[in-house]
């Protein structure tokens, strides 16, 4: 049975891995930004036999708070054995590209408070030498696309300190598992044309957050067939990538 | 513009203006501006254009997948509109509770069962869905939220129950669930060689099984076919082993898989599969809910589509109308790949727009065939008016503003609690005065 804090609670996601970790007997400390929406997630883990949820309501934003929600996190459950990061924004590309300011708050949602946690979780684990800390990025954050690559540098920011953070925890035993979803169609995504056989459902994504979290795996594609639809991008010459539209 | 958005049989294509997910039931609906309208859909399971609202907005209520309240003592059960049935029956089967009516696709949400009153096997001891909710929540374009039970906003409460979600959306609902002793049926399946012998067999499988539904072999003159009857199997010692084993159909073939020589062989090999004599024991999942096994079956007729022709007929004209409407079909050498066929019970609906009333409900599918397809519902629509009987909006795409002022006489009545703001192709279609 593992305690586990899971900050933005209320995304479709990591609502699906909140479920499936319910389901073993985990106990869970929920962090989210809306009261109403958090509060109905509690009450549909009671009712699905959850045992131990606590929770706390905070913006992600405001990183000063952040050493607090850890505190309150390890005094409810007693402990925390896994951290799993699951806030974001998908911000309008064109609005960002108009505005520097929504460029940067993009930023400070998907990529600063992302790492401060990562790091609060980072230091707390060495000192325990051990546990797992999971955030969620995205496969937009493995190459800069005209299309979205405001949310893509700022998921890509997160991935690269993540890969600092597992090569310097791994001596502490301390898994840091970075997660790369493809298109998931969720809320946060319901304004786009889900056509093709490309959109995955939050629960099958959350299962495999769940079984990456319970192996300490490093980088996680979901589904895994984005692995390999990376790798390609990722290895187009520059020179042909300026000239697509992707 | 959305061009991605269906219902099940998908027909008509069509595009709306946005889509909107509904995620926290406390939220107020989004905005629409003068003239703009909405509707929620669901997992979009029903059929035609009553989910749809072409060039208008839909609310996905998916998102709304909470449970709120469930009282494992009285199998009383608060949830978000959004929650599919197969969630429920995930949470409750284990816990002795089962839904007190399902459809034939567990599939659908809550919402949507509310929305078409939908009715299953056991109409002729339980009713349709409507009868086992306690009270629902309708938010309204106003921002109004209104609780609604057969004490509290009757009227509204009678309005939105089979009211195709023009009402406004259904938030969350209280279901009363029914007790089971196990997730497993015991089934007894006859067979029957003609209409004649079904209507023998149907009457006496009603007075003793809370389930039965028959499926028809329309390719066979006579129709023969097979009756199927359940019931909850009781307390008991070792239940077989079931496991899920789901099938997919991958992709779109470029055309209909289903013609007149599949249809055959189909209908062949579904009368004469082998079926145990006397009654066994099955797991409630193939049961009730035997095409949720094949993933996206609407694929099996192409990117045409096909229709569902679902009508109920008065009991008096029910044996004549069904045996006319059958040699029509094998005239028409079309044949119907599922047709099944169920008796409602004498329990009157609640709602003013609710399809199930007393008679014999025959549902059909067809592939999509353009002229020839239609010519074959009109000479099916004169049968069905000529007995007083009444197609069935969840599964319609085309039925006229004539038939449907004559088989819902409570329309006129309805209208006046319809959300000014909500709309939907099948509403325009059928209500002669444009909403707005």
């Amino acid at each position: 049975m593992s305690k586990v804090a899971i900050f933005g609670a209320n995304s479709a996601i990591a609502a699906a891995v909140a479920r499936r970790l319910v389901a073993r007997g985990d106990s869970l400390f929920l962090v989210a930004r809306n009261a109403g929406k958090l509060e109905a997630l509690k009450q549909d883990l009671g009712v699905r036999g959850a045992g131990a949820v606590a929770n706390a309501v905070a913006d992600l934003n405001d990183l000063a708070g952040h050493e607090a929600l850890f505190d309150e996190a390890e005094a409810a459950l007693g402990g925390l054995d896994v951290v799993l990061v699951a806030h974001g924004d998908l911000p309008d590309q064109k609005a960002c590209e108009a505005s520097v300011e929504a460029t940067l708050a993009a930023f400070q949602t998907n990529a600063l408070s992302a790492i401060s946690l990562a790091a609060i979780a980072a230091n707390r684990f060495e000192a325990q030498r051990s546990g797992v800390i999971a955030v969620i990025g995205s496969v937009a954050g493995d190459r800069g696309r005209q299309s979205n690559y405001v949310y893509g540098a700022s998921k890509g920011f997160v991935a690269i300190f993540l890969e600092g953070l597992r090569n310097r925890l791994g001596k502490a035993d301390v898994a840091v598992v970075t997660i790369k979803p493809g298109f998931v169609d969720t809320p946060m995504t319901a304004a786009f044309e889900k056509k093709g056989l490309l959109w995955a459902k939050p629960d099958a994504v959350a299962a495999g957050i769940v079984k990456a979290i319970d192996r300490g795996a490093a980088v996680v594609y979901l589904p895994g067939f984005w692995r390999l639809i990376m790798l390609v991008i990722r290895h187009i010459p520059e020179f042909l990538f300026k000239r697509l539209s992707l | 513009m959305r061009r991605d958005i269906g219902s099940w049989n998908r027909v008509p294509a069509v595009v709306h203006a946005r889509a909107w997910a509904l995620a926290d039931r406390s939220a107020a609906l989004p905005e629409l501006a003068d003239g703009e309208t909405g509707l929620a859909y669901g997992n979009g399971r029903s059929y035609g254009d009553v989910c749809l609202n072409p060039d208008g907005d839909l609310f996905f209520t998916r998102g709304l997948d909470k449970f709120i309240a469930f009282d494992r003592a009285t199998g009383a059960l608060e949830c978000e509109a959004g929650v599919m049935l197969s969630e429920i029956l995930d949470l409750v089967a284990p816990m002795g509770w089962f839904p007190a009516v399902t459809p034939g696709t567990r599939f659908v949400t809550v919402g949507g069962a509310i929305a078409n009153d939908v009715h299953g096997k056991n109409h002729h001891v339980a009713g349709s869905f409507g009868h086992h909710v306690a009270s629902f929540e309708l938010l309204r374009s106003d921002g109004s939220r209104l609780v609604c039970s057969p004490e509290e906003n009757a009227n509204m409460f009678a309005a939105t129950i089979g009211g195709l979600g023009l009402t406004g959306v259904i938030t969350t609902a209280r279901l009363q669930l029914a007790r089971i002793a196990n997730p497993f049926m015991v089934v007894e399946a006859r067979r029957f060689r003609s209409l004649d012998e079904f209507w023998d067999l149907n009457a006496r499988a009603e007075r003793e099984w809370p389930y039965t539904v028959s499926w028809i072999d329309c390719t066979a003159p006579r129709g023969r076919g097979l009756l199927l009857c359940g019931a909850h199997a009781p307390a008991q010692g070792p239940l077989p082993a079931f496991s899920e084993r789901g099938l997919a159909v991958p992709l779109d073939p470029p055309i209909s898989l289903i013609n007149p020589l599949s249809l055959k062989a189909f209908n062949f090999a579904y009368f004469h599969k082998p079926t145990p004599r006397g009654k066994t024991l099955q797991h409630y999942a193939p049961y009730f809910y035997p095409l949720d096994a094949i993933r996206e079956w609407n694929r099996i007729y192409g990117r045409k589509g096909f229709y569902q022709y679902q009508c109920v007929l008065p009991p008096a004209a029910a044996r004549a109308g069904v045996a006319e409407m059958l040699a029509a079909i094998s005239a028409s050498g079309a044949g119907s790949f599922l047709a099944v066929l169920k008796t409602f019970g004498a329990r009157p609906s609640l709602g003013m727009l609710s399809f199930p009333r007393p008679g014999a409900t025959l549902a059909l599918d067809f592939p999509n065939h353009g002229e020839a397809t239609e010519s074959l519902f009109a000479r099916l629509d004169a049968i069905v008016s000529k007995a007083g009987g009444a197609l069935y909006p969840a599964k319609d795409a085309r039925m006229s503003p004539e038939m449907f002022a004559a088989s819902f006489p409570r329309a006129e009545e309805f209208s006046r609690y319809v959300d000014p703001k909500f709309s939907s192709g099948f509403w325009r279609r059928v209500h002669a005065e444009e909403p707005i």
